[in-house]
Protein backbone atom coordinates (compact mmCIF):
# COMPACT_ATOMS: atom_id res chain seq x y z
CA UNK A 1 0.00 0.00 0.00
CA UNK A 2 1.82 3.13 -1.21
CA UNK A 3 0.38 6.51 -0.34
CA UNK A 4 1.60 10.02 0.33
CA UNK A 5 4.44 9.63 2.83
CA UNK A 6 3.55 10.06 6.49
CA UNK A 7 6.96 11.68 6.99
CA UNK A 8 8.92 14.10 4.80
CA UNK A 9 12.66 13.62 4.41
CA UNK A 10 14.79 16.45 5.80
CA UNK A 11 18.48 15.78 6.41
CA UNK A 12 18.17 12.23 5.11
CA UNK A 13 17.75 13.63 1.61
CA UNK A 14 21.46 14.49 1.60
CA UNK A 15 22.45 10.90 2.33
CA UNK A 16 23.60 8.49 -0.37
CA UNK A 17 20.76 6.33 -1.64
CA UNK A 18 20.58 2.56 -1.96
CA UNK A 19 18.11 0.23 -3.61
CA UNK A 20 15.89 -2.25 -1.80
CA UNK A 21 12.73 -4.11 -2.84
CA UNK A 22 9.40 -3.83 -1.08
CA UNK A 23 6.97 -6.59 -2.08
CA UNK A 24 9.06 -6.99 -5.22
CA UNK A 25 8.98 -3.30 -6.23
CA UNK A 26 12.38 -1.53 -6.31
CA UNK A 27 12.65 1.44 -3.95
CA UNK A 28 15.45 3.99 -3.67
CA UNK A 29 15.89 4.80 0.00
CA UNK A 30 18.40 6.76 2.13
CA UNK A 31 21.33 4.68 3.36
CA UNK A 32 22.27 4.58 7.05
CA UNK A 33 18.77 4.47 8.43
CA UNK A 34 16.38 1.81 9.73
CA UNK A 35 14.17 -0.24 7.42
CA UNK A 36 11.13 1.32 9.12
CA UNK A 37 12.32 4.89 8.46
CA UNK A 38 13.25 3.98 4.89
CA UNK A 39 9.77 2.62 4.19
CA UNK A 40 8.00 5.51 5.91
CA UNK A 41 9.76 8.15 3.79
CA UNK A 42 8.88 6.05 0.74
CA UNK A 43 5.17 6.24 1.51
CA UNK A 44 4.63 2.72 2.84
CA UNK A 45 1.71 2.87 5.28
CA UNK A 46 0.99 -0.81 5.88
CA UNK A 47 3.84 -2.85 7.36
CA UNK A 48 1.90 -5.80 8.73
CA UNK A 49 -1.58 -7.12 9.44
CA UNK A 50 -2.56 -8.41 12.87
CA UNK A 51 -2.76 -12.22 13.25
CA UNK A 52 -6.32 -12.34 14.62
CA UNK A 53 -8.24 -9.28 13.40
CA UNK A 54 -6.28 -8.86 10.13
CA UNK A 55 -6.17 -5.08 10.50
CA UNK A 56 -3.31 -2.98 9.12
CA UNK A 57 -0.43 -1.67 11.21
CA UNK A 58 2.42 0.81 10.71
CA UNK A 59 5.34 1.75 13.02
CA UNK A 60 4.34 3.61 16.13
CA UNK A 61 7.17 3.78 18.67
CA UNK A 62 10.22 3.51 16.36
CA UNK A 63 12.27 2.27 19.32
CA UNK A 64 11.73 -1.48 19.51
CA UNK A 65 8.81 -1.62 21.88
CA UNK A 66 5.49 -1.70 20.03
CA UNK A 67 6.15 -4.47 17.45
CA UNK A 68 3.85 -2.74 14.96
CA UNK A 69 6.67 -2.39 12.38
CA UNK A 70 7.03 -6.17 11.86
CA UNK A 71 8.13 -7.12 8.35
CA UNK A 72 9.44 -10.12 6.48
CA UNK A 73 13.07 -9.24 5.75
CA UNK A 74 15.23 -11.44 3.51
CA UNK A 75 12.86 -14.36 4.09
CA UNK A 76 12.73 -14.01 7.86
CA UNK A 77 9.25 -13.32 9.29
CA UNK A 78 8.33 -10.96 12.14
CA UNK A 79 11.47 -8.82 12.04
CA UNK A 80 11.26 -5.41 13.72
CA UNK A 81 11.78 -2.87 10.94
CA UNK A 82 12.75 -0.09 13.36
CA UNK A 83 15.57 -2.16 14.87
CA UNK A 84 17.07 -3.32 11.57
CA UNK A 85 19.54 -1.25 9.51
CA UNK A 86 18.59 -0.97 5.85
CA UNK A 87 21.06 -2.60 3.41
CA UNK A 88 21.57 -2.59 -0.35
CA UNK A 89 19.37 -5.15 -2.16
CA UNK A 90 17.35 -6.02 0.94
CA UNK A 91 14.17 -7.99 0.17
CA UNK A 92 11.43 -6.54 2.38
CA UNK A 93 7.86 -7.78 2.43
CA UNK A 94 4.60 -7.09 4.26
CA UNK A 95 4.17 -9.33 7.29
CA UNK A 96 0.76 -10.85 6.66
CA UNK A 97 -0.63 -12.11 9.98
CA UNK A 98 1.25 -14.74 11.98
CA UNK A 99 4.65 -16.10 11.04
CA UNK A 100 5.03 -19.29 9.02
CA UNK A 101 8.06 -21.53 9.42
CA UNK A 102 8.44 -24.55 7.17
CA UNK B 1 -31.09 -16.51 61.78
CA UNK B 2 -28.86 -13.45 61.59
CA UNK B 3 -28.83 -11.75 58.22
CA UNK B 4 -25.10 -11.17 58.26
CA UNK B 5 -24.37 -14.91 58.32
CA UNK B 6 -23.87 -16.26 54.79
CA UNK B 7 -24.61 -19.83 53.74
CA UNK B 8 -21.23 -20.38 52.15
CA UNK B 9 -17.90 -18.64 52.70
CA UNK B 10 -15.22 -19.53 50.15
CA UNK B 11 -11.61 -18.66 50.91
CA UNK B 12 -9.53 -18.29 47.76
CA UNK B 13 -10.51 -16.70 44.43
CA UNK B 14 -8.55 -18.92 42.04
CA UNK B 15 -10.03 -21.48 39.69
CA UNK B 16 -11.03 -23.83 42.52
CA UNK B 17 -12.66 -21.25 44.78
CA UNK B 18 -14.37 -19.41 41.93
CA UNK B 19 -15.76 -22.68 40.52
CA UNK B 20 -17.23 -23.66 43.90
CA UNK B 21 -18.61 -20.16 44.52
CA UNK B 22 -20.18 -20.05 41.04
CA UNK B 23 -21.93 -23.37 41.68
CA UNK B 24 -23.01 -22.49 45.21
CA UNK B 25 -24.39 -19.12 44.21
CA UNK B 26 -26.28 -20.61 41.26
CA UNK B 27 -27.88 -23.12 43.66
CA UNK B 28 -29.27 -20.19 45.61
CA UNK B 29 -26.83 -20.17 48.54
CA UNK B 30 -25.74 -16.76 49.78
CA UNK B 31 -22.04 -16.84 49.00
CA UNK B 32 -19.08 -14.71 50.05
CA UNK B 33 -15.62 -15.13 48.56
CA UNK B 34 -12.54 -13.74 50.30
CA UNK B 35 -9.46 -13.47 48.09
CA UNK B 36 -6.04 -12.79 49.54
CA UNK B 37 -4.96 -10.45 46.73
CA UNK B 38 -1.96 -10.28 44.45
CA UNK B 39 0.45 -11.10 47.28
CA UNK B 40 -0.89 -14.67 47.01
CA UNK B 41 1.00 -17.28 44.99
CA UNK B 42 -1.69 -17.38 42.28
CA UNK B 43 -1.38 -20.80 40.63
CA UNK B 44 -4.45 -19.95 38.54
CA UNK B 45 -2.60 -17.11 36.77
CA UNK B 46 0.22 -19.39 35.61
CA UNK B 47 -1.82 -22.24 34.23
CA UNK B 48 -1.05 -23.98 30.94
CA UNK B 49 -4.73 -24.47 30.01
CA UNK B 50 -5.01 -28.24 29.59
CA UNK B 51 -8.24 -30.11 30.21
CA UNK B 52 -6.25 -33.32 30.54
CA UNK B 53 -7.41 -36.84 31.33
CA UNK B 54 -4.72 -39.11 29.85
CA UNK B 55 -2.49 -40.64 32.53
CA UNK B 56 -4.35 -39.04 35.45
CA UNK B 57 -4.94 -41.50 38.31
CA UNK B 58 -1.74 -43.50 38.03
CA UNK B 59 -1.68 -45.03 41.53
CA UNK B 60 -5.30 -44.10 42.37
CA UNK B 61 -7.66 -45.34 39.61
CA UNK B 62 -10.70 -43.72 41.27
CA UNK B 63 -9.04 -40.44 40.36
CA UNK B 64 -8.94 -41.49 36.69
CA UNK B 65 -12.72 -42.01 36.82
CA UNK B 66 -13.14 -38.71 38.70
CA UNK B 67 -11.14 -36.82 36.05
CA UNK B 68 -13.03 -38.54 33.24
CA UNK B 69 -16.33 -37.48 34.76
CA UNK B 70 -15.07 -33.90 35.21
CA UNK B 71 -14.00 -33.83 31.57
CA UNK B 72 -17.36 -35.09 30.32
CA UNK B 73 -19.07 -32.21 32.14
CA UNK B 74 -16.88 -29.65 30.35
CA UNK B 75 -18.82 -29.46 27.04
CA UNK B 76 -22.02 -28.27 28.71
CA UNK B 77 -20.07 -26.19 31.21
CA UNK B 78 -18.34 -24.13 28.50
CA UNK B 79 -21.74 -23.49 26.90
CA UNK B 80 -23.21 -22.51 30.28
CA UNK B 81 -20.34 -20.07 30.95
CA UNK B 82 -20.86 -18.51 27.52
CA UNK B 83 -24.61 -18.18 28.07
CA UNK B 84 -24.21 -16.76 31.59
CA UNK B 85 -21.29 -14.42 31.01
CA UNK B 86 -20.73 -13.94 27.28
CA UNK B 87 -17.15 -15.16 27.76
CA UNK B 88 -15.95 -17.81 25.31
CA UNK B 89 -13.34 -19.84 27.19
CA UNK B 90 -12.17 -21.35 23.87
CA UNK B 91 -12.74 -25.00 24.82
CA UNK B 92 -11.25 -27.11 22.03
CA UNK B 93 -12.09 -30.80 22.34
CA UNK B 94 -9.37 -32.08 20.04
CA UNK B 95 -8.18 -35.19 21.85
CA UNK B 96 -4.60 -35.10 23.14
CA UNK B 97 -1.28 -36.58 22.16
CA UNK B 98 1.66 -37.60 24.31
CA UNK B 99 4.99 -38.09 22.53
CA UNK B 100 7.57 -40.78 23.30
CA UNK B 101 11.27 -40.49 22.46
CA UNK B 102 12.33 -44.12 23.03
CA UNK B 103 10.84 -47.61 22.83
CA UNK B 104 11.29 -47.90 26.57
CA UNK B 105 9.22 -44.75 27.17
CA UNK B 106 6.52 -46.17 24.89
CA UNK B 107 6.37 -49.46 26.83
CA UNK B 108 6.18 -47.64 30.17
CA UNK B 109 3.44 -45.44 28.82
CA UNK B 110 1.29 -48.35 27.70
CA UNK B 111 1.81 -50.14 31.02
CA UNK B 112 0.70 -46.99 32.85
CA UNK B 113 -2.37 -46.25 30.68
CA UNK B 114 -3.78 -49.80 30.52
CA UNK B 115 -5.03 -49.98 34.16
CA UNK B 116 -6.53 -46.50 33.84
CA UNK B 117 -8.72 -47.86 31.03
CA UNK B 118 -9.44 -51.13 32.86
CA UNK B 119 -10.31 -49.48 36.18
CA UNK B 120 -11.06 -45.84 35.33
CA UNK B 121 -12.66 -46.06 31.88
CA UNK B 122 -10.15 -43.67 30.29
CA UNK B 123 -9.67 -44.70 26.64
CA UNK B 124 -6.29 -44.51 24.93
CA UNK B 125 -4.53 -45.62 21.79
CA UNK B 126 -0.80 -46.28 21.27
CA UNK B 127 0.50 -45.00 17.93
CA UNK B 128 3.75 -45.86 16.18
CA UNK B 129 5.73 -43.20 14.31
CA UNK B 130 3.95 -43.55 10.97
CA UNK B 131 0.44 -43.52 12.48
CA UNK B 132 1.37 -40.53 14.59
CA UNK B 133 3.01 -38.71 11.66
CA UNK B 134 -0.18 -39.16 9.64
CA UNK B 135 -2.18 -37.50 12.41
CA UNK B 136 0.31 -34.86 13.62
CA UNK B 137 2.31 -34.16 10.45
CA UNK B 138 4.76 -31.64 11.96
CA UNK B 139 6.46 -34.05 14.40
CA UNK B 140 10.19 -34.57 13.92
CA UNK B 141 12.18 -37.80 13.46
CA UNK B 142 13.27 -37.86 17.12
CA UNK B 143 9.71 -38.81 18.10
CA UNK B 144 9.38 -42.61 18.30
CA UNK B 145 5.62 -42.76 18.72
CA UNK B 146 2.91 -41.58 21.03
CA UNK B 147 -0.34 -42.14 22.83
CA UNK B 148 -3.69 -40.54 22.13
CA UNK B 149 -6.69 -39.98 24.37
CA UNK B 150 -9.87 -38.66 22.72
CA UNK B 151 -11.01 -37.00 25.96
CA UNK B 152 -8.14 -34.50 26.24
CA UNK B 153 -8.91 -30.88 25.44
CA UNK B 154 -7.70 -27.36 26.16
CA UNK B 155 -9.05 -23.93 27.06
CA UNK B 156 -7.77 -20.41 27.57
CA UNK B 157 -7.22 -20.52 31.35
CA UNK B 158 -7.29 -16.75 31.87
CA UNK B 159 -10.62 -16.50 30.07
CA UNK B 160 -11.86 -19.32 32.28
CA UNK B 161 -10.87 -17.50 35.45
CA UNK B 162 -12.51 -14.34 34.14
CA UNK B 163 -15.70 -16.20 33.19
CA UNK B 164 -15.93 -17.88 36.60
CA UNK B 165 -15.53 -14.57 38.40
CA UNK B 166 -18.10 -12.91 36.17
CA UNK B 167 -20.49 -15.83 36.55
CA UNK B 168 -20.19 -16.11 40.29
CA UNK B 169 -20.67 -12.38 40.93
CA UNK B 170 -23.64 -12.23 38.52
CA UNK B 171 -25.16 -15.15 40.45
CA UNK B 172 -24.88 -13.12 43.64
CA UNK B 173 -21.50 -14.01 45.13
CA UNK B 174 -20.01 -11.13 47.06
CA UNK B 175 -16.30 -10.93 46.25
CA UNK B 176 -13.88 -9.15 48.56
CA UNK B 177 -10.38 -8.66 47.17
CA UNK B 178 -7.28 -7.98 49.22
CA UNK B 179 -8.70 -9.97 52.14
CA UNK B 180 -6.08 -12.34 53.59
CA UNK B 181 -7.75 -14.48 56.28
CA UNK B 182 -5.70 -14.45 59.48
CA UNK B 183 -7.94 -16.53 61.70
CA UNK B 184 -10.84 -18.96 61.48
CA UNK B 185 -13.02 -20.00 64.39
CA UNK B 186 -16.05 -22.25 64.81
CA UNK B 187 -18.61 -21.80 67.53
CA UNK B 188 -22.08 -23.33 67.78
CA UNK B 189 -22.34 -24.05 64.06
CA UNK B 190 -21.16 -20.61 62.94
CA UNK B 191 -17.75 -19.93 61.43
CA UNK B 192 -15.99 -16.60 61.85
CA UNK B 193 -13.18 -15.47 59.55
CA UNK B 194 -10.97 -12.62 60.67
CA UNK B 195 -9.40 -10.27 58.12
CA UNK B 196 -7.58 -7.43 59.89
CA UNK B 197 -10.23 -5.70 61.97
CA UNK B 198 -13.13 -7.15 59.97
CA UNK B 199 -14.95 -10.41 60.66
CA UNK B 200 -17.20 -12.45 58.38
CA UNK B 201 -19.64 -15.13 59.51
CA UNK B 202 -20.92 -18.20 57.67
CA UNK B 203 -22.70 -21.51 58.19
CA UNK B 204 -20.25 -23.29 55.90
CA UNK B 205 -16.69 -22.52 54.95
CA UNK B 206 -14.68 -23.84 52.02
CA UNK B 207 -10.89 -23.69 52.08
CA UNK B 208 -9.84 -23.21 48.46
CA UNK B 209 -6.71 -21.18 49.06
CA UNK B 210 -4.22 -23.38 47.20
CA UNK B 211 -0.89 -23.35 48.99
CA UNK B 212 -2.49 -21.09 51.62
CA UNK B 213 -4.63 -24.04 52.75
CA UNK B 214 -1.60 -25.49 54.52
CA UNK B 215 -1.82 -22.75 57.15
CA UNK B 216 -5.63 -22.39 57.24
CA UNK B 217 -6.59 -26.09 57.47
CA UNK B 218 -5.38 -26.74 61.07
CA UNK B 219 -7.52 -23.83 62.32
CA UNK B 220 -10.60 -26.00 61.56
CA UNK B 221 -9.25 -29.46 62.34
CA UNK B 222 -8.30 -30.18 58.73
CA UNK B 223 -4.99 -31.30 57.27
CA UNK B 224 -3.50 -29.97 54.00
CA UNK B 225 0.12 -31.06 53.52
CA UNK B 226 0.43 -29.16 50.21
CA UNK B 227 3.79 -28.00 48.87
CA UNK B 228 4.78 -25.86 45.87
CA UNK B 229 6.11 -27.45 42.70
CA UNK B 230 7.43 -25.08 40.06
CA UNK B 231 6.57 -25.31 36.38
CA UNK B 232 8.20 -23.10 33.73
CA UNK B 233 6.57 -22.33 30.39
CA UNK B 234 7.83 -20.77 27.14
CA UNK B 235 5.65 -18.84 24.68
CA UNK B 236 6.48 -18.22 21.02
CA UNK B 237 5.48 -15.41 18.71
CA UNK B 238 2.19 -15.98 16.91
CA UNK B 239 2.54 -18.62 14.22
CA UNK B 240 0.28 -19.84 11.46
CA UNK B 241 -1.83 -22.75 12.77
CA UNK B 242 0.17 -25.99 12.54
CA UNK B 243 -0.88 -27.94 15.63
CA UNK B 244 -4.56 -28.81 15.44
CA UNK B 245 -4.63 -31.00 18.56
CA UNK B 246 -3.46 -30.37 22.07
CA UNK B 247 -0.41 -32.25 23.35
CA UNK B 248 0.84 -32.77 26.88
CA UNK B 249 3.84 -30.46 26.37
CA UNK B 250 2.72 -28.02 23.70
CA UNK B 251 -0.44 -26.29 22.66
CA UNK B 252 -1.14 -23.67 20.03
CA UNK B 253 -3.56 -21.05 21.21
CA UNK B 254 -6.47 -19.69 19.22
CA UNK B 255 -4.36 -16.60 18.47
CA UNK B 256 -1.39 -18.61 17.17
CA UNK B 257 1.07 -18.52 20.09
CA UNK B 258 2.68 -21.84 20.98
CA UNK B 259 3.06 -22.63 24.67
CA UNK B 260 5.82 -25.07 25.56
CA UNK B 261 5.75 -26.64 28.99
CA UNK B 262 6.69 -27.54 31.50
CA UNK B 263 9.20 -28.33 34.17
CA UNK B 264 8.56 -29.97 37.54
CA UNK B 265 10.90 -28.49 40.12
CA UNK B 266 11.06 -28.69 43.88
CA UNK B 267 12.42 -25.23 44.67
CA UNK B 268 10.14 -23.97 47.45
CA UNK B 269 8.34 -20.70 46.81
CA UNK B 270 10.76 -19.50 44.10
CA UNK B 271 8.60 -18.88 41.01
CA UNK B 272 11.32 -17.39 38.80
CA UNK B 273 12.44 -18.68 35.41
CA UNK B 274 15.90 -20.18 34.91
CA UNK B 275 18.09 -20.39 31.81
CA UNK B 276 18.79 -24.17 32.03
CA UNK B 277 15.07 -24.94 32.26
CA UNK B 278 14.23 -22.62 29.37
CA UNK B 279 16.97 -24.22 27.24
CA UNK B 280 15.68 -27.71 28.01
CA UNK B 281 12.09 -26.73 27.13
CA UNK B 282 13.20 -25.09 23.88
CA UNK B 283 15.35 -28.09 22.94
CA UNK B 284 12.52 -30.57 23.49
CA UNK B 285 10.07 -28.30 21.67
CA UNK B 286 12.32 -28.21 18.60
CA UNK B 287 12.94 -31.98 18.80
CA UNK B 288 9.21 -32.54 18.79
CA UNK B 289 8.37 -29.91 16.15
CA UNK B 290 11.46 -28.99 14.08
CA UNK B 291 9.66 -26.03 12.48
CA UNK B 292 9.94 -24.24 15.84
CA UNK B 293 13.74 -23.97 15.40
CA UNK B 294 13.43 -20.48 13.88
CA UNK B 295 10.44 -19.29 15.87
CA UNK B 296 11.07 -16.45 18.26
CA UNK B 297 10.24 -16.77 21.96
CA UNK B 298 8.40 -13.78 23.34
CA UNK B 299 7.74 -14.77 26.94
CA UNK B 300 8.59 -17.24 29.68
CA UNK B 301 7.17 -17.64 33.13
CA UNK B 302 7.30 -19.79 36.23
CA UNK B 303 4.35 -20.68 38.47
CA UNK B 304 3.85 -22.91 41.48
CA UNK B 305 1.62 -25.98 41.39
CA UNK B 306 -0.28 -26.93 44.52
CA UNK B 307 0.88 -30.48 45.21
CA UNK B 308 -0.15 -32.99 47.83
CA UNK B 309 2.40 -35.75 48.67
CA UNK B 310 0.73 -38.15 46.18
CA UNK B 311 -0.40 -35.49 43.70
CA UNK B 312 -4.13 -36.21 44.11
CA UNK B 313 -6.76 -33.79 45.45
CA UNK B 314 -8.00 -33.46 48.99
CA UNK B 315 -11.78 -33.20 49.47
CA UNK B 316 -12.82 -33.50 53.09
CA UNK B 317 -15.28 -32.18 55.63
CA UNK B 318 -13.84 -31.48 59.05
CA UNK B 319 -14.89 -34.01 61.70
CA UNK B 320 -14.00 -31.50 64.40
CA UNK B 321 -15.88 -28.54 62.86
CA UNK B 322 -18.71 -29.88 60.66
CA UNK B 323 -19.49 -27.48 57.84
CA UNK B 324 -15.81 -26.77 57.17
CA UNK B 325 -14.54 -28.24 53.91
CA UNK B 326 -11.20 -28.41 52.19
CA UNK B 327 -10.94 -28.48 48.41
CA UNK B 328 -7.43 -28.53 47.02
CA UNK B 329 -5.92 -29.91 43.84
CA UNK B 330 -3.45 -29.07 41.12
CA UNK B 331 -5.92 -29.53 38.24
CA UNK B 332 -8.11 -26.49 38.68
CA UNK B 333 -8.92 -26.25 34.95
CA UNK B 334 -9.68 -29.91 34.24
CA UNK B 335 -11.83 -30.28 37.36
CA UNK B 336 -13.57 -26.89 37.15
CA UNK B 337 -17.01 -28.13 36.00
CA UNK B 338 -17.03 -30.88 38.61
CA UNK B 339 -16.04 -28.45 41.35
CA UNK B 340 -18.79 -26.09 40.24
CA UNK B 341 -21.51 -28.76 40.18
CA UNK B 342 -20.78 -31.75 42.38
CA UNK B 343 -18.36 -30.30 44.92
CA UNK B 344 -20.56 -27.26 45.57
CA UNK B 345 -23.56 -29.62 45.97
CA UNK B 346 -21.56 -31.78 48.39
CA UNK B 347 -20.67 -28.69 50.43
CA UNK B 348 -24.29 -27.51 50.53
CA UNK B 349 -25.46 -30.99 51.55
CA UNK B 350 -27.20 -31.72 48.25
CA UNK B 351 -24.83 -34.32 46.77
CA UNK B 352 -26.63 -37.59 46.02
CA UNK B 353 -23.52 -39.64 46.64
CA UNK B 354 -21.55 -37.86 49.36
CA UNK B 355 -19.30 -40.89 49.81
CA UNK B 356 -17.77 -40.30 46.38
CA UNK B 357 -15.23 -37.93 47.90
CA UNK B 358 -14.11 -40.40 50.58
CA UNK B 359 -11.14 -41.71 48.56
CA UNK B 360 -9.77 -38.15 48.57
CA UNK B 361 -9.69 -37.49 52.32
CA UNK B 362 -6.45 -36.43 53.96
CA UNK B 363 -6.52 -39.62 56.07
CA UNK B 364 -4.21 -41.11 53.47
CA UNK B 365 -1.41 -38.84 54.70
CA UNK B 366 0.16 -39.27 58.11
CA UNK B 367 -0.28 -36.11 60.15
CA UNK B 368 3.24 -36.42 61.53
CA UNK B 369 4.72 -36.51 58.07
CA UNK B 370 6.91 -33.49 57.36
CA UNK B 371 5.51 -32.70 53.91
Amino acid sequence: MMEEALFQPTLVSERPRIEIRFNGTPLEVPAGTSVAAALLVSGVAQFRTTPVGRSSRAPWCMMGVCFDCLLEIDGKPNVQGCMTAVKENMDVRTQWGAARYE
Amino acid sequence: MSTDVVDCLVIGGGLVGASVAYGAAKSGASTLLLDEGDAAVRASRGNFGLVWVQGKGDGLPVYAAWTRQARLMWTDFAAELLADTGVDVQLRETGGYWFGFSDEEMEQRQAMLQPLWDQGGVPFQMLDYSDLKARVPRIGPAVVGGSFCPLDAHVNPLRLLHALHKGMTQAGTRLINGAPVQDLAWDDGIFTATVGTATYRARRVVLAAGLGNRKLAPMLGLHAPVVPNRGQILVTERLQPFLASVTNKARQTEEGSVQLGSTEEDVGYDDRTTLPAMKALARRGVQTFPLLANAKLVRAWGALRVMTPDGFPIYEESAECPGAFIVTCHSGVTLSALHCKRISAWILGNEVNPDSTRAFSSGRFSKGEPA
